[in-house]
């Protein structure tokens, strides 16, 4: 059983930049949890922190039920992939999936074997005699997985490992990593920067920015229900609309939009809407200049703008569309607010949700 | 260091031992004690020693030899770096124009890179053999009646040639791998740009290769001063006599032979602060290279 | 434009001579003689007698004593002591080059090491005395080193020959230079790997610098080789003299005889030149490399 457990880990720098404020969380067994962020939101050193190559400054770290804030990497009982594969340049595919178990003096037949094994399940077989520099980015990338499994950890850890790909390849490998975890059940922490990686892959999503934990989720709740701005931009392409409103008398009121709706806040608020939650009606009560049409073949993107804010809608009905005025419609029932101040999500909820549900959801809410 | 270093306590140390242990025992303390040697002035029998402050340095400066050392040595230093870094440059932008041979080229200019500068020096003394030298008949054909060992200036003149002889080898090198760090695209932007094959190298490639240059300026210098040393020791035969030398070469003279060691140490420190001062100013170049590169 | 046809046709018809491309040929052309034709002469006059060379100097001709030549240089003792043959010239001159490179490159690695890859308290401390030592070059301090060498007992050994030499930190430098643009990610996966600092080294890191070990090895070689002031100074006994070394007293015999030995002297001279040159030519890319990278 490995459940990985921390408990207010916090890394500070000796200059004294806090790279990580205090984290806690647990991700249970055979879980895929991706810690997600922009560059330098700490995502990598709490990886780093968890496979032991970078030192925790304060908290508690455990693997299993064993704290392993002193052990060695080699101790923890883990796995890791990097970004650049990491690979040992002078030595074959079959040394480079082996290192690792001869160094804990595993016999050489067993060693052959599961490296073997690993690599019939990377399809590496026949490469196995040839060095990284005679491979493909794909097929080092399978090197470095097969490096990772032999040795059964209990734990995965991937830093980003396919940055380093082309798109296409890039999708593949997606679906042959989380496939490959699936399979083998072991869990997994899995660090990117890509927001589509960390929609596909994970069954549960760590948003960080600036060393804080912003929101965890499976996700669909971080993309329906950001818990802040930075959240609601991050995820999703294109982002989610941001746009300045204001609560009037408990009714939000942006451009011609005006929705009863119930929260807290009084006066300026946020409003987050995402494209596909507008569309194109000829009685909508917003009005929008379009200034660009994205034609992506699947949908469209138009850009344009409300009085002086920017904002995407996202088509997928084939109607003609080009730039200029156009009127829109909202689904409502999938508005967030957010305080202007923080960026922190509001608690709100419509008027009639209460009491028809299911009906908000479908038709009248639009 | 690397973000994830070992952090084992003994090993590094013991790893560094061997270093720094012979560094502290050939290089500080050698160092050290000629600049406390400078201070002293040594009893010619090796008896003791007398703290003299400054004289040691006064009377160098005052010395009219020691000043027509450091002229020579001036004068030897600039032509020895100019003729070397023209010769070579010259000679690289050819070997890298041209397509066939340009291995056979590289190979038969870079050959004498491994020649020991005495060695140089030997093939000097035979080239200008006052009997038979191929350069001394060349010379007397001329009507210039040369004589290596005898006449001030024909010596410098050998002890020049053969240093930039063995020079133009290195710096052939490295401008050779300079022109090839060119990107082809910055190359195939200036064929667009410019017709002249001229104007393209003082536009372009010049200023590309400045880098190289510079850095290699510091070391032409630094071989004019110190590697010329068996050069200019096999030229004069050892006996330098009323022969040119250089700066190096005095300390050698006086220090080894003559056994003023107070002297010798004082110039050994002006040389040390020559090249301190060099390598400063070649520190502050390369900052200010890394701008624009 | 009927320009640029015209042009374009006549290249097809017939190869235009480039007259650029023939100034290119005949300025490396030069260069390359230049370089080799002095060398040849002192190997023309390998090849004849002493009094011919006296007579005549050096020719065109190829002649027989190459053999005689070549057996007086390698086995006839020369100088004072009778000790110092072509031969044992020779072996000395190994000893100091291969000593000189071995000692520096293990040296250097494992200091180059300590210092990339270890959290060490006094690690600043440590580099800067190691890279001061690049600023001072041996001949500045050769006095009081030879001192220190004398005080030592070390004149007249190997080790005096060779360890003082070795007191700069060029391969240090060079090392270190190649250390750091070693992945970062290859020490931790190797971490990852249960490999300690010891196994991390032989396993991955020595067998990843082989070329520059190869490239360092062949520079260090021929600066070893190539040694004069220092050997002169510590080395008095003529059965410690490399060839290089010897060079000095070859020029002094040169001078004493009646029928000065130019074959035999020459001969020397294209002994002392020929190991380091092979060792240039051969492994020419290794060492064009290792020359080049030490400037960054």
């Amino acid at each position: 059983m490995a459940q990985v457990t921390l408990d207010a880990v916090r890394k500070i720098y000796p200059n004294g930049v806090e790279a990580v404020t205090p984290a806690s969380f647990t991700i249970e067994d055979g879980e895929f949890v991706v810690l997600v962020g922009p560059s330098g939101c700490g995502k990598s050193t709490l990886l780093r922190m968890i496979a032991g190559l970078e030192e925790i400054s304060e908290g508690d770290l455990s693997i299993g039920d064993r704290i392993v804030n002193d052990l060695d990497p080699a101790d923890r009982d883990i796995a890791m992939v990097f970004q650049n594969y990491a690979l040992y340049p002078h030595m074959t595919v079959r040394k480079n999936i082996g290192y690792g178990l001869k160094n804990r003096k595993t016999p050489k037949d067993v060693i052959e074997a599961k490296v073997q094994e690993a690599a019939a399940i990377l399809n590496l077989t026949e490469y196995l005699d040839r060095k990284p520099a005679q491979l493909s980015g794909g097929q080092r990338q399978r090197v470095a997985m097969g490096r990772a499994i032999v040795r059964d950890p209990a734990l995965f850890l991937f830093d980003e490992p396919l940055s380093n790909l082309d798109a296409k390849l890039r999708n593949q490998m997606r679906i042959e990593i989380k496939a490959l975890q699936r399979r083998l059940g072991v869990t997994s922490i899995y660090v990117t920067h890509d927001q589509v990686e960390a929609m596909t892959m994970a069954d549960r999503i760590i948003v960080l920015n600036g060393g804080k934990i912003e929101q965890i989720g499976t996700p669909s709740e971080i993309y329906h229900d950001p818990a802040s701005t930075f959240v609601a931009s991050f995820m999703g392409a294109p982002p989610m609309n941001l746009l300045a409103a204001e609560m009037i008398d408990r009714v939000l009121v942006f451009a011609g939009l005006s929705v009863p709706i119930w929260t807290t806040a009084r006066g300026p608020v946020q409003l987050g809407i995402r494209p596909e939650d507008l569309r194109l009606d000829p009685e909508g009560p917003l009005q929008m200049e379009v200034d660009l049409v994205e034609e992506l073949g699947a949908h469209r993107l138009l850009h344009g703008h409300i009085d002086d804010q920017r904002l995407t809608v996202h088509l997928s009905e084939d109607t003609p569309v080009q730039t200029g005025p156009m009127r829109l419609s909202c689904r409502v029932d999938n508005l967030c607010l957010f305080d202007p101040e923080t960026g922190r999500r509001l608690v709100t909820a419509l008027p009639d949700a209460a009491e028809s549900p299911v009906e908000a959801q479908s038709e009248t809410a639009w | 260091m690397k973000r994830a270093g070992f952090s084992t306590r003994w090993l590094p140390i013991l790893l560094l031992v061997p270093q720094l242990s012979i560094i502290l025992l050939f290089f500080y303390w050698p160092a050290g004690y000629a600049i406390k040697s400078s201070f002293y002035l040594q009893d010619p029998f090796g008896f003791g020693q007398t703290f003299v402050g400054l004289e040691n340095y006064t009377s160098l400066t005052a010395s009219s030899e020691y000043l027509k050392v450091a002229r020579f040595t001036l004068l030897f230093t600039v032509l020895v770096t100019f003729f070397s870094l023209a010769l070579a440059l010259l000679l690289a932008v050819k070997a890298d124009n041209v397509i066939r041979g340009a291995k056979t080229y590289r190979t038969l200019l870079m050959w004498v890179y491994a020649v020991a500068p005495p060695v140089a020096g030997f093939i000097g003394l035979m080239m200008f053999n006052q009997r038979w030298g191929p350069l001394t008949e060349l010379f007397g054909a001329l009507g210039w009646d040369y004589n290596l060992g005898v006449d001030y200036s024909d010596t410098a003149f050998a002890m020049v040639l053969v240093s930039v002889w063995k020079q133009v080898p290195v710096n052939f090198i490295f401008f050779l791998s300079g022109l090839q760090s060119i990107p082809k695209a910055v190359r195939e932007a200036a064929l667009i740009d410019n017709r002249s094959g001229t104007r393209r190298f003082w536009d372009v490639t010049f200023p590309l290769l400045a880098p190289t240059g510079f850095f290699l300026l510091i070391i032409n210098i630094t071989y004019a001063l110190f590697d010329t040393f068996g050069v200019v020791d096999t030229l004069v035969k050892g006996e330098p006599g009323n022969n040119p030398m250089t700066l190096v070469y005095k300390v050698y003279v006086d220090g080894f032979r003559g056994n003023d060691l107070g002297g010798s140490s004082a110039q050994s420190v002006i040389l040390m602060i020559l090249v301190l001062a060099l390598t400063v100013f070649q520190f502050r170049m390369v900052e200010r290279r890394i701008h624009y590169t | 434009m009927a320009d640029i046809t015209s042009k374009f046709t006549r290249s097809r018809s017939l190869p235009r001579v480039k007259w650029s491309q023939v100034v290119d040929h005949a300025i490396l052309i030069a260069g390359a003689l230049f370089m080799i034709v002095p060398l040849l002469m002192v190997l023309q006059t390998t090849t004849t007698s002493d009094i011919e060379t006296m007579r005549h100097g050096p020719s065109l001709m190829i002649g027989t004593e190459l053999d005689d030549n070549f057996r007086k240089a390698m086995f006839e003792a020369s100088g004072f002591s009778g000790e110092n043959s072509g031969m044992s010239m020779l072996m000395n001159s190994l000893i100091l080059g291969i000593g000189f490179a071995v000692g520096k490159i293990v040296i250097g690695m494992m200091a180059a090491y300590a210092i990339v890859y270890f959290r060490l308290r006094f690690a600043t401390m440590a580099f800067w005395l190691i890279f001061t030592t690049l600023l001072l070059p041996l001949e500045v301090r050769i006095l009081p080193s030879y001192e220190i060498t004398q005080k030592l007992g070390l004149l007249n050994t190997y080790t005096g020959l060779i360890v003082p030499l070795i007191a700069s930190a060029t391969a240090t430098f060079f090392f270190r230079q190649f250390f750091r643009s070693v992945p970062e990610e290859l020490v931790e996966a190797a971490r990852i790997d249960g490999a300690g600092p010891v196994k991390f080294f032989i396993d991955v890191l020595v067998p990843l610098s082989q070329t520059m070990i190869a490239a360092m090895f062949i520079i260090m070689f021929v600066y070893g080789w190539n040694q004069y002031l220092w050997p002169t100074m510590v080395t008095t006994e003529e059965s410690m003299y490399t060839l290089v070394r010897g060079i000095k007293q070859i020029v002094q015999v040169l001078e004493g005889n009646e029928i000065p030995q130019y074959g035999r002297a020459n001969m020397l001279a294209i002994i002392a030149v020929i190991p380091p040159v092979a060792v240039v030519i051969f492994f020419q890319s290794w060492f064009v490399k290792g020359l080049t990278d030490s400037d960054k």
